[in-house]
């Protein structure tokens, strides 16, 4: 067990790692992520407050729909990135990182100026359990009478799985398909338990219960970023490639004239993949080294179990970000051969 | 309950040490590879490289973390198992044996004795995991 956040976490279950990584993959895997913290928001002023403190468009979502965006800071730096649930027009419920609820909390409360919203931070009240993998569906099902092929990618309905009540969303954070289910946060193990049972844990094709190391694999070969890693107050999102959250014609919003600036002047240093073609592994925090240079820093870097490579995300210049760039890695003492990649480096066939 | 075969020399870092004449084969415990995980890359010395007591001779790497290798005993390496540069898990499915790391000539062959014997090392991970 780890300490994630105040949360003591499993790293792995008995499986391990790689197996746990690739039962997700193929069949399905259960992950534990309560840790996350939930910010509720109400009233009538709920949509035009957090399209105000987050970068992405909170008008273009319809009840039952979700948003991948970030809490951005007056210089287009990450604060935390989330997910924004439109339950109502007049109820959102965001999403955020466990280690930056706090914080997260304190932003939004320090940024509210009279609009008229109901804020409540509700992260103990809320377990979250994500199933993952091409199975997921036909495991969940068994458990609940909604219809979930009805349920379309980064949308959620309410419902009840194993008689508990909860919101069931088709989000993830590995690169399947599957679904992060919220309930009341004491029926996390009536629900964890259920689900494997359902899902034949123990037999060769069953459903594994993933720690947070298969969680980062899994993130990463999906080339997803994570927050303290990829992005956080010192980057912004376009350097992060997170233009695409980026909506800069939807109005103001805090942080939109720095990105609308650096949009028009363009990035100076930005994220890439790349691929170890040395034998090694690049780990977090390496230099990065261009011609005898260091250029730049890994933010993340791993084996990935199912790619059998070894692969990172880095910072670089900008004239050193296109794929097919060689670069290396110096790991720990030791200069290691790299190339630029494109992402995601694995993407799901279907 | 991890494997300590009777016959072995260990050390506090969790390294095994057989001896063979005046050479002596090297590699990490049933314990150690279990708290590792999957051993996914090892990076080994070449041979002819001298290393004294307690000093790192290489790296294993599981998919998380990365841990150094001490040898407990001084010597010039005269042997690396090539085999675990394709194939790293033997370190996890059979650390005594196939999965041994390196094999040395002893710069003194009395070294071994102020290891631990497999009872002490056994008392002692149970010390370390309580």
């Amino acid at each position: 067990m780890v300490d994630f956040g105040g949360w003591d976490m499993p790293v792995q279950y008995p499986a391990g790692t790689i197996e746990e990584h690739l039962r997700t993959r193929t069949h399905a895997g259960l992950f534990d992520v309560s840790h996350m913290g939930e910010i509720d928001v109400r009233g009538t002023d709920a949509i035009a407050f957090v399209n105000k403190i987050t970068s992405n468009d909170v008008t273009k979502l319809v009840d039952g729909q979700a948003q991948y965006t970030a809490l951005t800071t007056p210089q287009g730096t990450v604060v935390d990135d989330l997910l924004v649930y439109r339950l109502a027009a007049d109820h959102l419920l965001l999403v955020v990182n466990a280690s930056t609820t706090d914080k997260d909390w304190e932003w939004i409360k320090s940024n509210h100026a009279g609009e008229s919203v109901d804020l409540n931070n509700v992260s103990s009240d809320y377990c979250q359990l994500a199933l993952q993998g091409p199975d997921a569906q036909s495991i969940l099902q068994k458990l609940t009478d909604l219809p979930l092929d009805e349920i379309k990618y980064y949308h959620f309905r309410h419902g009840a799985v194993d008689g508990v009540h909860g919101i069931i969303s088709r989000t993830g954070y590995t690169g399947e398909d599957g679904f992060e289910v919220y309930a009341a946060a004491d029926r996390a193990e009536q629900l964890w338990n259920k689900i494997l049972e359902i899902g034949n844990t123990g037999t060769p094709t069953g459903v594994l219960p993933c720690g947070l190391a298969a969680r980062n694999t899994l993130r990463l070969e999906a080339a997803l970023a994570l927050y303290g890693h990829e992005i956080d107050e010192t980057t912004t999102l376009l350097e992060a490639n997170l233009g695409w959250i980026c909506k800069l014609d939807k109005g103001d919003f805090i942080g939109r004239e720095a990105l609308a600036h650096q949009k028009t002047e363009g990035v100076k240093r930005k994220l890439v993949g790349f691929e170890v073609t040395d034998r090694g592994i690049a780990r977090d925090d390496q230099d990065v080294i261009v011609d005898g240079e260091r250029v730049g820093k890994v933010t993340s870097g791993s084996p990935a179990p199912f790619l059998k490579k070894n692969i990172g995300f880095a910072y670089v210049p900008v004239e050193y970000a296109n794929p097919g760039q060689q670069i290396h890695v110096d790991v720990r003492g030791k200069l290691v051969a790299a190339q630029i990649i494109k992402t995601p480096f694995y993407k799901r066939t279907k | 309950m991890a494997n300590v075969p009777e016959d072995l020399h260990y050390s506090k870092d969790h390294e095994w040490v057989r001896v063979d004449g005046n050479q002596a084969i090297i590699g990490i415990t049933d314990y150690a590879q279990d708290s590792l995980g999957d051993v996914v890359y090892v990076e080994l010395p070449k041979a002819g490289e001298e290393f004294a007591a307690n000093e790192p001779f290489g790296s294993v790497e599981s998919v998380k973390a990365v841990s150094e290798v001490f040898t407990p005993i001084a010597g010039e390496i005269v042997q690396i198992n090539e085999s675990l540069a394709d194939e790293p898990e033997k370190v996890n499915s059979d650390p005594y044996g196939d999965g041994w790391m390196i094999r040395v000539k002893m710069s003194n062959p009395g070294e071994v004795d102020s290891l631990l014997t497999a009872a002490e090392y056994e008392d002692f991970t149970k010390a370390e995991s309580e």
